[in-house]
């Protein structure tokens, strides 16, 4: 009984080995499981980010006094604007069809008579000042998402700048509205905060679907499967050294990520590292599951990559939550969203990121993970029969 | 009962829901100890019935047993007393010949005592032992073949399956491989050997002969000569056109088959049919000699014959007009790749009308030449003109000369028939307003008419090779190259291309061919052959032949030529 448990060891070792030989030595391996990963986390570092800083917007200013000059200086030292300051609007308009400024702000002449009679409380009595503003802003509406920062962060501006008016002036009795704003769990609003520990379940899917099943398909292709398949070694001995060569990698890219996000990028690790390893684990294993079944179904190299890209890539990218909020996406798509796997390793690595360890939500990720492990082995391993047909 | 290794009983074997059938009711027990050929040419069947004996298919009816253990139900047993070499060799490109060995040890089950035993023997054995720490895919393919085969003797297997272990590797090889067989039947290890290449047949000590799924025959292939006692002929001495005789030889009634031997014609009568040779047109001169058959001969009779009548081609084409002038010249053509000389100093030049061959070892460099000739490849020193124009400056111009058939067809295999015809008239210079024309008797004269819808993929070799060659002449090249265009192919099939290629010649199309079938190398005029880069001779079958004659072996055959020319320049390189 023990020797036959030794003999088994033997080949799963002997597998493994080779495996990571073949890693070694073949240099796709190696650009998908380091040159990738490294690639990947430096683009989200600094390529995409969903904050902007130093908008670029036009600022006609018709207002001379100290006043305005005071507002219009506000907004120029401001980190969150890059402003084009003309006395013309035509010319702003023009820039911005052509999309080289997102909006245009307008502080019209009356602005300085406007927040006096404002600011000291006195009625605007002149009809035609009843439907003016104090500011006029127009918004690049073809971009919507950039649109609202602009108008979120005039609106920001124009509040901060009420606020330093009214303690310079002393006017304590100017404080209409006062909100305090905090953001939990990423304080500086930092897109990188949230996107670099989501990539790393964007990396593992990588290495474990794509990497797993193009490998296997290229032993189908080079006719090495079919020796394999004519020796004593069963298709779980091969399975299984499968797993344990690609777990590897894939933990070690993703210790590899975790390094780079938190010694390189600054991102805070708030979790406890045993809870990292542990829901990693779990996720990594459903990638090499589905990469083993995709392999299993598609014996060349080209047609398990479409498929590992469509069925393991695109949906850990777009239905994770990874960059798009999961609850803004319609009900069936929600619903859809659940069997990713993804979904349940970038909330708990933001989770572990940037909010510690909320127990409650880490356990019903790793349960739901746990789930999905069980049917996909279970899938696998029924597939014992060493036959080609 | 027990001296019998392998009972097949009753097999089928079918794919896509008995759509298809791979395999029809075969039969056989083998006994222990033999060399067993499984011949036939490709899609006969051949690898389904080695991987169903391997326990990786299961039979759809039937049974195979190997020592009374059955392939599905005792599939455990059969991993433990088989070696297998799957066509590719099986073995992992990334690891070194040691790695290969040790991984296959190690899932064979084998003890470090076993591994010590082992390993130096199989190194020994297969001349590896130089190369153990180099990696599989920098290796020849001699040498992985010869690998493979030691990955499948690690545990002295009862039963050892080939599956077309000489696929794509050249004769020298060829040989090695096979005295290393030899050695191991010594041993009481029986061998299952595929194979496409009918003269391997005839050293095997019993042949299992497949086609289009059936068996045409199972026992020893000297029963199978036999039968052809004082029918096999050679007409010697031929005066007129030997290309000529051969269709008119094949015309005759009596005659059965007939190929073309360097200047020599080979036929086969009908049973109880006389040779008159004066039906063949051969000249005064000629003589008729009878000569031993060979398996060859058997299996075509097996299959009926060949087929007769005159290749439609013949009138299809047009007519280049003939001069002295060589169509193609070749002047000192070199290719480096970095440090190596791939092809050097390569001299020829072939006349209109005239099959040349160009012959070598793998890696000898022909492909090289092969390519550089068609365009597809720039020489690094030296000129190359296809009538007249240089293949550096003007290749667009030189191309629309030329027609290519590449290995394995390069058709579009996802096409259909007219559409692949369409196709290839597109992208060759074919005339737009004859095109239609050109397509129509394209399909009349290679008799495509039923299958103008049918997917390539699904067409039967033969036909495949049929569209292959329409393809590549529709635009009336004065040169066609081919490269290895009949390798698995049946002989029946190959006979039939080789009427047509016959009948371009007869047009005066030069014809350029690259070959490891030594059968095919016969109908050249004249012979270039090539190793290591290096052109070592140029002469016609006969010359080759009478090159390599000795005292030891007084009528060489070609192939016995091309390896003793080829190792005689390794010798010189050595010294």
């Amino acid at each position: 009984m023990f020797e036959k448990y030794t003999v088994k060891i033997r080949k799963i070792k002997a597998l493994t080995i080779k495996e990571f030989f073949q890693i070694i030595r073949d240099s796709s391996s190696i650009l998908i499981a380091v040159i990738f990963p490294i690639m990947l986390i430096f683009i989200y570092a600094y390529g995409v980010s969903l904050d902007f800083k130093h908008l670029k917007v036009g600022l006609v200013v018709q207002d001379d006094n100290p006043d305005a000059q005071s507002f219009v200086l506000s907004l120029r030292d401001s980190e969150f604007f890059n402003v084009d300051i003309r006395r013309d609007k035509k010319e702003l308009i023009d820039k911005l069809t052509c999309g080289d400024i997102h909006g245009i702000i307008t502080l019209p002449f009356y602005f300085t008579r406007f927040k006096t009679a404002w600011a000291n409380n006195i009625p605007l009595s002149n009809p035609e000042c009843v439907n003016l503003a104090p500011l006029y802003v127009v918004a690049d509406g073809s971009d919507p998402n950039t649109a609202h920062f602009v108008l979120n962060y005039v609106q920001g501006a124009w509040a901060n700048y009420l606020l330093q008016q009214a303690i310079s002036n002393k006017d304590r009795g100017f404080f209409h509205v006062n909100v305090q704003q905090r953001f939990w769990f990423n304080e500086e609003i930092n897109s990188r905060y949230f996107l670099l520990p989501g990539s790393i379940a964007i990396i593992m899917t990588l290495i474990g679907t794509l990497l797993t099943s193009l490998v296997i398909s290229r032993e189908w292709e080079r006719g090495t499967f079919e020796a394999l398949m004519a020796t004593p070694v069963t298709m779980r001995e091969i399975y299984i050294s499968k797993f344990i060569a690609y777990f590897i990698m894939g933990m070690g890219s993703m210790v590899l990520c975790v390094i780079l996000s938190v010694f390189v990028f600054g991102v805070p690790f708030k979790g406890s590292i045993l809870a990292l390893f542990i829901i990693s684990a779990l996720f990594l294993l459903t990638a090499l599951g589905t990469g083993l079944l995709i392999s299993s179904a598609a014996r060349n190299q080209f047609l398990s990559s479409q498929i590992a890209i469509i069925v393991g890539f695109l949906p850990a990218f777009m239905l994770s939550g990874f960059i798009f909020e999961i609850s803004s996406m319609p009900e069936t798509i929600q619903w859809i969203s659940e069997l990713i796997p993804a979904r349940y390793m970038v909330t708990s690595m933001q989770t572990l990121f940037l909010a510690g360890n909320v127990w409650k939500l880490l356990i019903i990720n790793a349960a739901f993970l746990s789930t999905m492990i069980l049917v996909l082995f279970l899938i696998i391993f029924m597939k014992t029969k060493k036959r080609l047909d | 009962m027990n001296d019998k290794i392998v009972i097949i009983k009753n097999l089928k074997k079918s794919f896509d829901n008995e759509k298809t059938f791979a395999l029809k009711s075969i039969n056989a027990e083998f006994s222990a100890g033999k060399i067993v050929g499984l011949i036939g040419p490709d899609g006969a069947g051949k690898t389904t019935l080695i991987r169903i004996m391997a326990g990786l298919l299961k039979p759809t009816e039937g049974s195979v047993a190997i020592l009374g253990n059955d392939t599905i139900l005792q599939s455990k047993n059969i991993y433990e007393l088989i070696g297998y070499m799957p066509q590719k060799f099986g073995l992992y490109e990334d690891l070194t010949v040691m790695q290969n060995l040790n991984l296959y040890a190690e899932l064979q089950g084998l003890t470090k005592e076993a591994k010590k035993d082992r390993f130096p023997t199989l190194l020994h054995f297969t001349a590896l032992k130089p190369f153990t720490s180099r990696l599989a895919r920098d290796l020849s393919g001699g040498m992985k073949q010869k690998l493979g085969l030691a990955c499948a003797l690690l545990r002295k297997p009862k039963f050892l399956l080939l599956d077309e272990p000489s696929v794509g590797v050249d004769p020298i090889s060829r040989r090695e491989l096979w005295s290393m067989i030899l050695e191991l039947a010594k041993d009481k290890v029986s061998i299952l050997w595929s194979t496409s290449y009918l003269d391997e047949a005839e050293k095997c000590q019993e042949v299992l002969i497949l086609n289009k799924g059936e068996m045409l025959y199972y026992g020893e292939p000297k029963r199978l000569t036999e039968k052809l006692k004082e029918r096999v002929f050679q007409i010697q001495n031929i005066e007129t056109d030997r290309r000529r005789v051969l269709t008119s030889a094949l015309n005759q009634e009596e005659v059965l088959d007939g190929v073309i031997q360097g200047s020599a014609v080979r036929i086969v009568a009908k049973k109880d049919q006389q040779i008159r040779l004066e039906n063949f047109n051969a000249g005064k001169m000629a003589t008729l000699r009878a000569v031993d058959a060979r398996f060859e001969d058997s299996f075509m009779d097996l299959l009926g014959g060949a087929p007769k009548g005159e290749s439609p081609l013949a009138k299809l084409i047009s007519n280049v007009p003939k001069d002295e002038q060589a169509i193609i010249e070749v002047k000192a053509l070199t290719k480096c790749f970095g440090n190596f000389t791939a092809a050097n100093n390569i001299t020829f030049s072939v006349k209109k009308g005239e099959i040349f061959g160009l012959l070598g070892p793998n890696g000898a460099g022909k492909s090289t030449t092969f390519k550089m000739l068609c365009g597809l490849l720039t020489p690094t020193k030296g000129e190359a003109f296809i009538s007249g124009l240089s293949i550096k400056k003007v290749t667009s111009q030189a191309r629309a000369r030329i027609g290519y058939m590449a290995q394995k067809f390069s058709l579009y295999n996802n096409m259909t028939v007219i559409q692949n015809l369409h196709f290839f008239a597109g992208i060759y210079p074919v005339d737009e307003k004859n095109k239609e024309n050109i397509i129509q008797n394209m399909i009349k004269t290679f008799d495509l008419t039923s299958f103008i819808n049918t997917t390539t993929s699904e067409l039967p070799l033969g036909f495949k090779q049929r569209l292959a060659l329409s393809c590549a002449i529709m635009h009336n090249p004065e040169v066609l190259f081919l490269d290895e265009p009949t390798s698995g192919v049946d002989p029946i099939t190959r006979r039939e291309f080789w009427s047509h290629i016959n009948a371009m010649v007869s047009k005066n199309v030069a014809i350029i061919i690259t070959t490891h079938f030594m059968d095919e190398a016969e109908y050249c005029d004249r012979i270039g052959l090539i190793n290591h880069g290096n052109l070592i001779t140029i002469g016609s079958p006969d010359d080759l032949k009478q090159m390599a004659q000795s005292s030891d072996l007084p009528s060489p055959t070609l192939e016995d030529a091309f390896i003793i020319l080829s190792s005689k320049q390794d010798e010189a390189q050595h010294v």
